[in-house]
Parts: C-alpha cells; structure tokens; sequence
C-alpha cells in the first residue's frame, strides 16, 4: 500500500530558457484507486507522467513529489525514514524499485533484447535495488554498531537474479494470458517492430510484471482497434483488482473509461490541475469539451 | 566448459595474470638477417622456408609504414628493434605434448584459467594452444584423425607436410608483399596452426586455437593455414589474450584459408589482447565454386587493431559472409573492416559490421568491396552501424565499392549513433540503473554476432563487453 503525493510541482524543460511546463500541480494517487487525468493538447500531462518517473528532460524548479509507504509487506513496523521518500532525490531506477511506474506512450524498441530477457532482468534489478535502498535505510540507523554487510543471504548469483527462469517463465506464462498475448512475444525484441496496439498491451504487460504501487499510464488507450482496447483494460482492471496497484491514467477520451472505470477525473489546463471530480466529468468533458472548464477557472480567478 | 561455469568466472583474473619468463630460447631483440637464420636453425627448417622469410625480410625492410590512410591508428610507437621476435617456451616436446599434464605447471595454469581445456572436453574437436612463439599443446579427437583430418601446429607441418605447406603457404592467398605486417610475418612467423580437411568430410565440432603472449616486449607472429577440400566444412575459432605490461607488444598473426569447391568453412576470432598490444593481421580466404568462407571477428582488446579479412571468390557460385563487432575505450583505436573480391559470376557477399565506442576511443569501419567485370548476377549487402557512447568517442565508416560489372546487385546501409537518451531512461524506469541499461542496449546491438559464435563464445564475449562498460579490462 502507497500513496503518491503531488504538491505544487512545478518543472521546466531542461535547457537554458527552457520553458515552464508544470505550474503547480497537486495530486494525490492511493493504492486501489484509479485516476483519470484528462486535458487538452499541450496542459502538461505527458510532462507530469515524465516528472514523475524521473525524465532528465526536465528540471524541477518547485514543489514535490513524495511516495509514502505503508509498512504491512514488512515483518515490523517501518521506521519513518523508509516510509516516506522523496522521489525528486532519486535517481529514475530507484524510483521504480520503491513501486512507479510509468506506461510510456511511445515506447522505446530495443533491437536483440528479446522480451522474457529483458523482463527477468528488470524484474532482478528492481527486487535487488529495492533491497539496497532498504539496507541502506538500516544501516543507517545501525551506523554506530556494524558497518554494514555487502551483499544480503537472500541474493542469489549476481548473473542469475532472484527470480530464476523456469519461475520467471511461469509467471510470465500468467501475466500474458490475462492480456490475451501469443506465447510468441515473449522471444520477440523488445518492441521492435511491434504495432501500435502490441506496444501498448506490452506496456501494461510489465507493469503486471513488476507490481508496481503506483502506475502512471501515458495515453495507454491510443491507436487501440477494440478488441485490444479491451484487451489493455482487462489488464489495466486486474493491476488494481489482483495487485492493488493505484492507476494514474492519462487520456483524451472517454472511450478506455467505459471500460476502466476512474474513482476519480482530474483536468489539467496550463500546467495545473483545474478540475476534479468524479466518473461523470468525464463524461461532461466528452460531450462538452474543455472550454467550459477554462471559462470556470478564469471566472473563480 | 558451460555457460554457468564462465558466468561464476571472474573474467578480469582470467585474463590478467602474470606468468614468470622462462624460456628454452630467446632471440636477440630486433630484426636482421642473422635474427631470421638462428629462428630457421633452431627450428630446423628446411632450405626453402628460410629462402622464403628472407625473402620477405628484404620486402619489409623495403616497404613504407602505412601512415596516411585517413583516421588510421598511430603507428610511431611500434620500433620493431625493440621487439623480441622469438621466444620458445621451455617444453621438451615440439609440435606440442597432447596431454595438459604434461605440461610445466605455470602453463598448465595459464590455459585453465582462460578455460581452454575445459572447452575442449565439451564443445570442441580439437585444441592448439600456442605460448609466447610455440604451440605447447596440440590434440584433436581420434575420429578426426581417423578419417584424415590434419590439426597440426603450422611448424611440424613444414616438416610433415612440406608438399601441400610448399605449395600454400604465404604464395597465392597472402604474399608476403601485400602489405608491411604480412612480410614482417613473413619473416619471423613462428607457431600457429594448419588444419587440412579432406574431400567430403565435415568436422562436427569447431577446432580452436589460444594464443597467449605471456612476456614483456615480445611479438607474436603465428601462421594459420586452413585447407578445406571439396564437399568438407570445418569451424575453426581462435582467441588470443596477454596480460598488460608498459611496453608495447606487437602481433602479427597471418591466416590463409583455402576453401575448396562446394566447401564451407567458418572462422570465428574473440580478440581480447592487452591495451599495451598492436594487434596488425592479414587474414584472407580463397573460395572455389559454390564454396563458402564466413569470418566472426570480435575485436575487444589491443591498443590498435588493423584488420580487414578479405575473401576472393574466385569460383562462380561462391559465397562470403562477414560479421564483425570492434569495441574502443579509452585510448583504443580499432581499425577493422572487410574486402570482398568477386571476381566470377553468380557470387555473394554479405558483410555485417557493428561497432561500440566509449571514452574517447575510435572504431573506423574500412572495407572494400570490388566485383570484376564479368562477374555477372553477383550480389553484396554491406551493413555498418556504429554505436557512440559520448561526444569524446569517435567512429568512421569508410566502405569502398569498386564495381565493374552492371548486371549486379549491391546494397549498402550505413548508421552512425549515439546511444538513445530514450531508450536509456525507458529501461531505467524498469529497474535497470544507468550502466545495466546501457549495457542491455550494446548487448541487444551485438547480439547478431552472438548469435552466430558457439554458446560458450558468445557468453564469453558478453563478459568481455561487460568488463569493457566498466572499464576495467587491461
């Protein structure tokens, strides 16, 4: 269970004179819940989902972004310093470790990596780098007794991972079948020649791979044909169902929420969240479109 | 040797050790005549072998430096005066002992830390594995040797075989006058292997040779001569390693492979030689009708590396294939390519070239492709993509086309890049920290050479491009 707080970002594109995209945002996603953030072309929601997962592109000039943990997958209570992490101090990777995601909406093809490769050895270095960032939490508490030990009993063989693979082969053999995925995927490149609608059904793929806490899913549902739009939000629905995982969905259309259905709709215009509501604004926003909303905001400003 | 075992393997200690000199002969250092007389003595050579090294002694000392083709390595340090060009380990049994025990101990050592024997009982027909000038190990399974397979070290087939060594060695395929570094080896070669494949046989299992240049200062200037008759096929692999020392150490190794009518032979190379080495062959393969040569060549290590393995298809119908993966770091300048010459109808070639530069090394893509006139329905697909790591690496990609024939098909594809920011945080926001996705990336980049090299090769070579990202080879 995780909570990822949003409040007052703001970020710019990383480059002298770059321009201001965010302009103080304020979110909150829990587990179990599922968001829907909509908004016009060119408000920032592309930008928020990169922000948060650590794109270099962009420089935060304010505000924060902090993933808090609940401690019931732990033995013990969690100390407070491993409950709370500021996710800007973080570098991409570790931010995944602790349980973000995001969905891109133009995933990267990697030539020669086939997928069940790729997967495993993310799945390791996740698990493993979770690990350090626990460790490293405890040793700092017990600096004063033990420096410390390198490499924890439960790590296996560096080269093979915790998760091996015939077990790995199981679970992926699982995942697919929720997505309806031809066993095929699993040797094909990562992405490489995948159609639109594959890389998005790949995309939700690793999130139900990875288990994260919080998932942000950049326009998941464009250049779906139906048949796969249901596919994709089958898998979506059971990331929350069967795992508990929080959705932050980012979309243009009401289409995917017919079929995954937000607790929450939030509208983002000019680099802010300007309207929150439940399941039917975005129903109004599809029949109406956002002008309204505008006219609402500058009015109240 | 499994997968597993060379996983567990520290590759870096495998590779970087030191063994104390001790040797049975030593030459002077430098290179005269009376150098290339005592080397002929004490192995004993007939008057024909050492007509041929003096003749290519003169041809050195006659021929220029290469020093302006464009983006070439330095070659300024290399003083062949100062190298010591001979150096016969001290073993009693010439031509190599076919037993690992029989060896002294701190060779045995050697060849099991780089996992030789290992591979041999597993995955290989046969081993030849060379210290400092000379073969000290030499065995092939009884099966081959039964159906007349010759895998013998190059200087016991002056001596066994000097008709076929008379007739092929350092005439037709490679004369010593193509080039400086072929008649420097021409001279004071010493060492490598000879492999004969008779009419209609195919050897299961790859061959492989190890050559390892243990002391300071030394060169090494093995032969391979490959003759593959009609109908035969046989996969032969060499990998050379030496550990790093201050002075500079020069190799250069010769290859001739002769492939006979409707023959096929692979010759696959894991070149992981300390930053300290000059690494300058020639490698060339003549193919007959409707033959096929295929050269792997994975350049890792030296300091400079000049190599352009070239194929003649002399006979209509023949077919080449190149694959070549160069990796430069820091300091390293790889200079490899390809040469195809077509020179009858019907033939084929495909070159595949990928290259890796990171910390201001340099890789340069040279190749020539010529196909004759006459040399009709020929076919060549060039592919050369280079792959950069930072603004301080550079690559080139310098192929030439010579075509003189207009009923041909020719292909070529060039790409030059840097390592994708993208790509790089997509697989961050997995779990893959920065060096891990990197290294994904130059894994999945290389991966169609790996693909084609033996499971243990390609393992290693994974490892070896590991130990290259963390810049901590050699």
């Amino acid at each position: 269970m995780a909570t990822l707080k949003i409040e007052n970002l703001q970020a710019k594109v990383a480059e002298d004179g770059g321009e201001t995209i965010l302009r103080g945002v304020d979110l909150e996603v829990a587990s179990n819940d599922i968001h829907a953030l909509m908004g016009p072309n060119g408000s920032g929601k592309s930008t928020l989902a990169k922000v948060i997962a650590g794109h270099p592109a962009y420089e935060v000039t304010g505000g924060s972004v902090t993933l808090e943990l609940e401690g019931d997958e732990f033995d013990e209570e969690m100390p407070d310093d491993l409950r709370e992490w500021d996710l800007l101090d973080l570098e991409p990777n570790e931010r995944a470790a602790l349980g973000i995601f995001l969905g891109f909406q133009y995933p990267a093809e990697i030539e020669g990596i086939t997928m069940v490769n790729f997967l495993r050895t993310a799945l390791n270095a996740k698990l493993e780098e979770r690990e350090e960032l626990f460790e490293e939490g405890e040793e700092e508490e017990e600096d004063d007794e033990d420096a410390g030990y390198e490499t924890s009993p439960m790590e296996g063989p560096a080269d093979e991972g915790e998760v091996g693979v015939a077990e790995f082969q199981e679970i992926l053999q699982e995942k697919m079948e929720v997505l309806d995925m031809d066993e095929k995927f699993a040797s094909r490149y990562l992405n490489a020649g995948f159609s639109g609608g594959e890389k998005k059904q790949n995309e939700v793929l690793q999130a139900a791979i990875l288990e994260p806490e919080i998932a942000v899913l950049d326009e998941i549902d464009s250049g779906l044909d139906i048949d796969r739009l249901q596919d994709v939000s089958n898998g979506i629905n059971a990331l929350r169902d069967e795992q508990g995982t929080g959705i932050l969905q980012i979309t243009h259309y009401q289409r995917i929420l017919d079929y995954v259905e937000p607790d929450y709709v939030h509208v983002m215009l000019d680099g802010k969240i300007a309207k929150s509501g439940g399941a039917e604004l975005a129903e109004q926003l599809e029949d109406d479109g956002y002008d309204w909303v505008r006219e609402e905001v500058y009015e109240t400003a | 040797m499994s997968s597993e075992d060379l996983q567990e393997t520290d590759t870096e200690a495998r590779f970087e050790f030191k063994k104390e000199e001790k040797s049975a002969f030593k030459s002077e250092k430098g290179l005269t005549e009376e150098t290339i007389r005592v080397i002929s003595e004490d192995k004993d050579e007939p008057e024909w072998m050492l007509e041929r090294r003096l003749r290519a002694l003169d041809l050195f000392q006659e021929m220029p430096m290469p020093t302006d083709w464009p983006g070439q390595p330095d070659l300024s340090e290399i003083e062949i005066d100062e190298i010591v060009p001979y150096i016969r380990p001290d073993i009693e049994t010439r031509g190599g002992v076919d037993d690992w025990e029989d060896l002294p101990e701190e060779i045995q050592d050697t060849f099991d830390k780089l996992g030789i024997p290992e591979a041999e009982k597993n995955a290989l027909s046969g081993v030849g594995a060379q210290y400092e000038s000379e073969i000290v190990y030499q065995n092939m399974k009884e099966q081959w040797e039964d159906k007349g397979v010759i895998f013998m070290d190059m200087d016991r087939a002056v001596q066994e075989h000097p008709d076929l060594v008379r007739e092929h060695f350092m005439t037709s395929c490679v004369p010593p006058s193509d080039n400086k570094f072929a008649a420097l080896h021409g001279a004071i070669w010493s060492g490598g292997s000879f492999v004969y494949v008779p009419e209609n046989t195919t050897v299961e299992m790859p061959v492989q040779a190890y050559f390892r240049m243990n002391s300071e200062g030394m060169g090494q200037f093995e032969h391979t001569l490959i003759i593959a008759e009609d109908n035969s096929e046989v996969h032969y692999i060499e990998g050379c390693s030496a550990p790093k020392y201050s002075a500079f150490n020069l190799h250069s190794g010769g290859v001739e492979v002769f492939v006979g009518e409707n023959a096929h032979v692979q010759y696959s190379t894991v070149q992981n030689w300390s930053r300290n080495t000059y690494n300058l062959n020639t490698k060339r393969a003549i193919v007959e009708s409707d033959g096929t040569m295929e050269w792997v060549s994975g350049s890792m290590g030296s300091k400079a590396t000049m190599l352009y393995p070239s194929t003649i298809l002399k006979g209509p119908g023949a077919t080449d294939n190149h694959i070549t993966i160069a990796f430069a770091g820091e300091g390293q300048n790889i200079d490899t390519g390809a040469k195809v010459y077509h020179n009858a109808p019907n033939t084929q070639s495909t070159i595949e070239s990928k290259s890796v530069a990171k910390d201001g090394g340099r890789t340069n893509y040279r190749g020539l492709v010529h196909i004759a006139d006459g040399a009709e329905n020929s076919s060549t697909a060039v592919e050369c993509d280079a792959l950069m790591f930072d603004n301080d690496s550079t690559s080139d990609t310098m192929p030439y086309m010579e075509i003189q024939e207009s009923n041909v098909n020719v292909a070529h594809e060039a790409t030059v890049g840097k390592i994708g920011d993208e790509d790089v945080f997509y697989l961050q926001s997995r779990g893959l920290d920065d060096d891990d996705a990197k290294q994904m990336i130059v894994n999945g980049f290389i991966e169609p050479i790996t693909e084609e090299l033996p499971i243990e090769y390609a393992v290693e070579l994974n490892r070896l491009v590991e130990l290259e990202m963390e810049g901590s080879l050699g």
